[in-house]
């Protein structure tokens, strides 16, 4: 599914660009707060439209130059991604925030112990951050499902689209949106369902604070 | 400490260490010699440098000069006072054993899990082997039965064990102590420094920087005063807390009395 690809390219854009916004150089923040402050701002509508057409073009002006030929690029490349660069950006300020909340004691220690740092990240920061993270990911993901709906505007069949085509060839909108909807609707609960446990998971170890 | 003719290996020795937060000057120039089996307390005042002057030992502050040699071996500096090898330096600190103030235990890891994610993760110990050396230095701080907490749930003094077991359990050649009892309610310091005295008493090298001054009496074996990132007076406990002579350790002890 291309809301599955996006998610992940997302996620693989957001965990470089929240460490390379909080330990990068000044240029890499810089640029990188240039990405999410611009494609958080522009709809992703426009982003889609812009993304794929601009990109396809460009790209093809640059192979015609270096005399390949045309390309054609799927709509479902195009979709994973242009989605995945908008997850991206929402996924990075996730990331961040969740990064920030680990505390920085535990990190210590892991250096003091002499962890290398890939190895502190793997078994100290992640674990932890999860815990943070995991609802706005969560919110993340339920977006992304429901955003591959914009792509039919580059073309792309997905639910939505397949459903008005039907609907308007069969004249039964109500029964095919409807079942469009609880489509989506069954999606969302088995996706809060598995977040749900992740989270618990992720909590284990920490005291539970009532009324929070 | 180092008495003339004192054939002791020298475990950690610090030359001439100066530290400065921006113009800040935190540390002036100190120097310390730990042989084998010292156990050497840093007292001072709030302010004075001396957490400043523990954490330069493994690098978590990045000195701005002077010589940090771990059991005879120099850690390798860029000009500048960062550590310039990283390899070298993770296997020094795998040396060090270091207990905060704040304990700082993995927060998602179980106490037994906590005790062997170095050894078997880092130190790419068998993991059978890492279990049985945690247990053992788990029932030996009196936490057998916690193996399987999170650290969130236990007492403070406790997860002071459980971290000090933590640190022995990547069989380190030297321990450093931040002030180890400094997060604790009054009735829960006396487990924790039992335990430190346990190591003490065996012959381990510390490096112990603490407010607690009887204890630091009974354990050292050497003293170092601090004051405003230099050392006023240095010396044997009995000579620094029974004699002093310097005009500001009168008053410091008086003031922590």
């Amino acid at each position: 599914m291309i809301a599955v690809g996006a998610f992940g390219l997302g996620l693989l854009i957001g965990i470089c660009g929240a460490y390379g916004k909080l330990y990068g150089g000044p240029v890499t923040r810089d640029l990188l707060g240039i990405y999410t402050t611009i494609v958080r701002a522009v709809p992703e509508l426009v982003l889609i439209l812009i993304l794929y057409f601009a990109v396809t073009s460009s790209l093809n002006t640059l192979l015609l130059a270096w005399g390949f030929e045309r390309v054609q690029i799927s709509g479902f490349v195009a979709g994973i991604a242009v989605l995945g660069v908008v997850q991206g950006a929402y996924a990075t300020e996730i990331l961040r925030g969740a990064i920030l909340s680990v505390p920085p004691g535990q990190i210590e220690a892991a250096r003091a112990m002499g962890m290398p740092p890939l190895t502190l990240a793997w078994r100290v920061t992640f674990p932890q951050m999860l815990a943070a993270a995991v609802p706005g990911l969560a919110n993340l993901w339920l977006i992304a499902t429901k955003d591959t709906a914009l792509l039919a505007v580059v073309g792309f069949a997905e639910l939505t689209l397949v459903t008005r085509q039907a609907a308007s060839t069969t004249k039964a909108f109500f029964t095919f949106f409807m079942a469009a909807g609880v489509l989506y609707l069954v999606v969302s609960i088995l996706s809060t369902l598995m977040f749900n446990r992740i989270e618990a998971w992720a909590r284990r170890g920490q005291v539970r604070q009532e009324g929070r | 400490m180092a008495k003339d003719g004192d054939r002791r290996p020298e475990a950690i020795q610090v030359t001439d260490l100066h530290k400065s937060f921006g113009t800040h000057k935190v540390l002036k120039g100190v120097s310390l010699t730990a042989r084998e089996g010292d156990v050497v307390a840093i007292i001072g005042g709030s302010g004075s440098g001396k957490s400043t002057m523990l954490r330069c030992i493994n690098f978590l502050e990045t000195p701005t000069s002077g010589t940090i040699h771990v059991a005879g071996e120099p850690v390798a500096m860029r000009p500048d006072g960062a550590p310039s090898d990283r390899r070298q330096l993770d296997r020094i600190r795998q040396s060090l054993g270091m207990v905060f103030q704040s304990f700082n235990l993995w927060t998602h890891r179980t106490v037994l899990e906590n005790l062997i994610e170095v050894p078997v993760h880092v130190q790419k110990c068998p993991k059978d082997v890492a279990v049985e050396r945690a247990r053992k230095l788990l029932a030996r701080v009196g936490l057998a039965e916690k193996e399987g907490a999170y650290p969130a749930f236990m007492s403070g003094g406790q997860q002071q064990r459980a971290a000090i077991a933590r640190a022995l359990c990547m069989e380190p050649k030297a321990m450093l102590f931040d002030e180890p009892t400094s997060a604790l309610d009054p009735e829960l310091v006396g487990e924790v420094l039992q335990v430190i005295r346990g190591l003490a008493d065996e012959g381990r090298t510390m490096i112990l920087v603490t407010h607690e001054m009887k204890f630091a009496r009974e354990v050292a074996s050497h003293v170092i005063y601090l004051h405003n990132g230099q050392i006023e007076e240095e010396g044997p406990p009995d000579q620094l807390f029974g004699a002093p002579r310097s005009e500001r350790l009168k008053q410091f002890l008086k003031s922590v009395a």
